[in-house]
């Protein structure tokens, strides 16, 4: 049942390193929590752009200890894209839109963050009891990809503002990026750069609809988007 | 070898980009040449046998010529539909502007869509359905009105959101194949298919079940559908019949290629119970809400649930006959809705309304598009001789082949129900007498003619498809490993 990785697998990496790593896990954990409960929108977007800075050091990480050139060019496409690019033109627009707070929790902060504190116990210990065996990066770090991922869907269900739901999307990109860097760290540069290309594209798309939506509503709330149901 | 895929793959695109600046006719023109080409090429590759092209990145065997068949037909008879359908100089709305960018989103929307089924490899057909997504969300939000915009925010969001999923899914695939091939490798079909049976069970589990979630959300399983009603009812017309007719097929088709590789892996039990689990609560939900519709457009939308949930409960089925049924379900769907919406296009353009409550004596104004329009709800209610009658009929075959007795019977209960509440309201907004100073006549023969053209080729399917179709529909339930 352990897959054949493990037999193939290098030498293991040292812990000092591994333990770096998974410090830089944690902490793109920690910025999702920190962009649920943030009630600026402009530092959401600073957050993301740091949880992306994050996920770029454990590229080069991956690039520096398995050898695998390409993921240095991966890391560097990603580094411009994700924390550069997409911060800058959400940040713009909401310089555009002139507006800062929206009031868009739908729970209370402390409520938002127990529910996520639960859902990323449940993603660590269910990830934890698959026989999954990384060579590229510590596997504790799988559950914590999958921990960024449910708490962006949280962020997207529990915040009514146009911004926190795009950056949901997109930071729920950055967890499963921390997932192919454990899992699938040999993927090909072609197939990733298509991802990156994808995310860039979805990113001008979430921007275009966020400027309609500002210029028909004057707001970032989502709470006016009600017409359509049944 | 292979120049016909090469020439699928560049012609919509090539076209989307000329439509950018062309004259509009030209653009027109060009669509419709460029459907037609397509949908030559794709029915010329229906007896041929596995083709590979650009260095084996483009590859289609029979399963994916079912679905390019079903992309390429809609993406003909929508670009006849919509020379008819978005008029310059109509009422106002339709500017040059707006017919550059229309025809140009709806080549690079069918173009998306037919590259799914034309890569080979499960990372590339996640890229094209994802471009699918940021393409028709434009297309959604096209109109500018309030409605157009919720929906289109709210379909990118869930969307993307499931492919996210669907993308996790793909990693986790790849990891099972790691297992086999080392660490980097391609994820190309025949390789994945090879050596499935050497995967770690647990993890194939995992990433059919989280490729069921993600590639589900755009089928429109519930209870991750949520999006579809809005988006098809507040779309231009055109693209609700593709986002309907081959968007939600292609979706399918992604969730089948990962069906086909978790069959290999661990057995096709657990796979069938997982398709006929979504299944089974997508067909109730829309058969439920069928029955309390009162815009046309979302009415077919809670019918597109409906079939989706038949294609899946379908491939629950463990005999052969009902993955044929299946199959063929693709393509019936496909003509069906796509002409049911192009009925209600028509009658948007002639009463300026969707609301059926306000929508009186549709068969009595045109007089043909309106009864072309009542036989393709009727064929959507799987009434003989169209092919919907025929698809259906091969999965409760093949159920009842199963002894899956009380699962067909409940099968067939849903059915009647959603029958009824697609009847009930089409029939009276159809079939009562015409108001007072309605004309009696046509908004554009290139309507009546799109529809025409899905018509027949539904009768056609359910009288007596093609020998070299039937074939081709065996072969791919073959490749779906049916009857294993």
């Amino acid at each position: 049942m352990v897959p054949l990785l493990a037999a193939t697998a290098p030498p293991p990496v040292p812990s000092s390193f591994s333990g770096g790593a998974e410090a830089i896990a944690v902490l793109v954990l920690l910025s999702e929590f920190a962009m649920l409960r943030a009630p600026l929108s402009r530092s959401q977007v600073r957050l993301y752009a740091f949880q992306s800075l994050a996920v770029t050091a454990l590229a080069f990480f991956v690039a520096a200890t398995q050898h695998v050139p390409e993921l240095y060019a991966l890391a560097g496409f990603s580094f411009l894209l994700k924390v550069v690019f997409v911060p800058g033109i959400v940040l713009r627009l909401l310089k555009d839109a002139r507006v800062d707070l929206v009031a868009s929790n739908r729970l209370g902060v402390a409520t938002m963050v127990l529910l996520a504190i639960a859902l990323s116990a449940f993603a660590f210990f269910v990830v934890g009891r698959l026989p999954v065996r990384s060579h590229s990066l510590p596997t504790p770090a799988l559950g914590l990809a999958a921990a960024v991922i449910l708490v962006a869907f949280l962020l997207v269900m529990l915040r009514s503002d146009v911004v926190s739901q795009a950056v949901g999307f997109f930071s729920l990109e950055n967890g499963v990026s921390v997932a192919s860097l454990v899992v699938a760290a040999g993927l090909p540069l072609i197939v990733e750069v298509a991802f990156l290309f994808d995310l860039l594209v979805a990113v001008v798309v979430f921007g275009v609809l966020m400027r309609v939506h500002h210029g028909r509503t004057q707001s970032l709330s989502t709470d006016v988007l009600d017409r359509l149901k049944g | 070898m292979g120049w016909d895929l090469l020439v699928i793959t560049i012609a919509p695109f090539v076209v989307s980009l000329v439509c950018w600046w062309a004259p509009v006719a030209l653009g027109r023109a060009l669509t419709l040449a460029s459907g037609l080409l397509s949908l030559g090429l794709a029915l010329g590759l229906v007896t041929a046998r596995t083709t590979t092209a650009a260095a084996g990145w483009l590859r289609v065997d029979a399963l994916s010529v079912v679905f390019l068949v079903a992309v390429t037909f809609l993406y003909a008879a929508t670009s006849i539909f919509a020379i008819g359908y978005v008029r310059p100089g109509g009422d106002g709305t339709v500017t040059t502007r707006y017919n550059r960018r229309f025809f140009a989103g709806l080549n690079l929307f069918a173009w998306a869509m037919a590259m799914a089924p034309l890569v080979n490899g499960l990372a590339l057909l996640w890229v094209a359905i994802e471009v699918t997504t940021v393409v028709s969300a434009l297309l959604v939000a096209i109109d500018g009105t309030d409605g157009a915009t919720e929906a289109a925010w709210k379909y990118v969001l869930i969307a993307s959101m499931g492919l996210g999923i669907a993308l996790l899914a793909t990693v986790v695939m790849y990891y099972a194949g790691s297992s086999v091939f080392g660490a980097v490798h391609e994820l190309f079909y025949p390789k994945l298919l090879g050596s499935a049976a050497r995967f770690p069970p647990e993890v194939v589990r995992l990433s059919f079940v989280l490729a069921v979630l993600g590639y589900g959300t755009k089928m429109g399983l519930v209870p991750v559908h949520t999006w579809l009603p809005d988006a098809h009812s507040e779309a231009p017309t055109p693209i609700s019949a593709l986002l309907s007719g081959s968007l939600l097929a292609v979706s399918f088709y992604a969730i089948l290629r990962f069906y086909q590789i978790a069959q290999r892996a661990i057995g096709p039990t657990f796979p069938r119970e997982v398709l006929l689990a979504f299944g089974l609560v997508s067909l109730a939900v829309a058969a439920l809400y069928l029955a309390r519709q009162r815009d046309m457009k979302r009415l077919l939308a809670y019918s597109s649930i409906e079939h989706m949930g038949i294609l899946a409960i379908g491939m629950s089925f463990s005999a052969p006959i009902a993955v044929v049924g299946v199959l063929l379900h693709v393509l019936a769907h496909a003509a069906a809705k796509g002409t049911a919406f192009f009925g209600a296009g028509s009658m948007l353009r002639k009463f300026g309304t969707k609301d059926m409550t306000r929508l009186k004596g549709g068969v009595g104004a045109l007089p043909f598009s309106g009864p072309m329009l009542v036989l393709a709800v009727l064929g959507l209610c799987a009434m003989p001789p169209f092919g919907m009658f025929r698809s259906e009929f091969l999965i409760v075959s093949g159920g009842l082949a199963d002894r899956h007795d009380a699962l067909v019977a409940v099968l067939v209960v849903l059915v009647l129900l959603a029958t009824l509440g697609l009847t009930w309201f089409s029939t009276q907004t159809m079939l009562s007498p015409t108001a007072e100073g309605v004309l009696r006549g046509e908004t554009s023969l290139w309507i009546v003619g799109s529809m025409v053209v899905g018509l027949v080729a539904l009768a056609v399917l359910g009288v007596h498809p093609p020998g070299q179709l039937s074939d081709l529909l065996r072969r791919a339930a073959h490749e779906l490993g049916s009857g294993a």
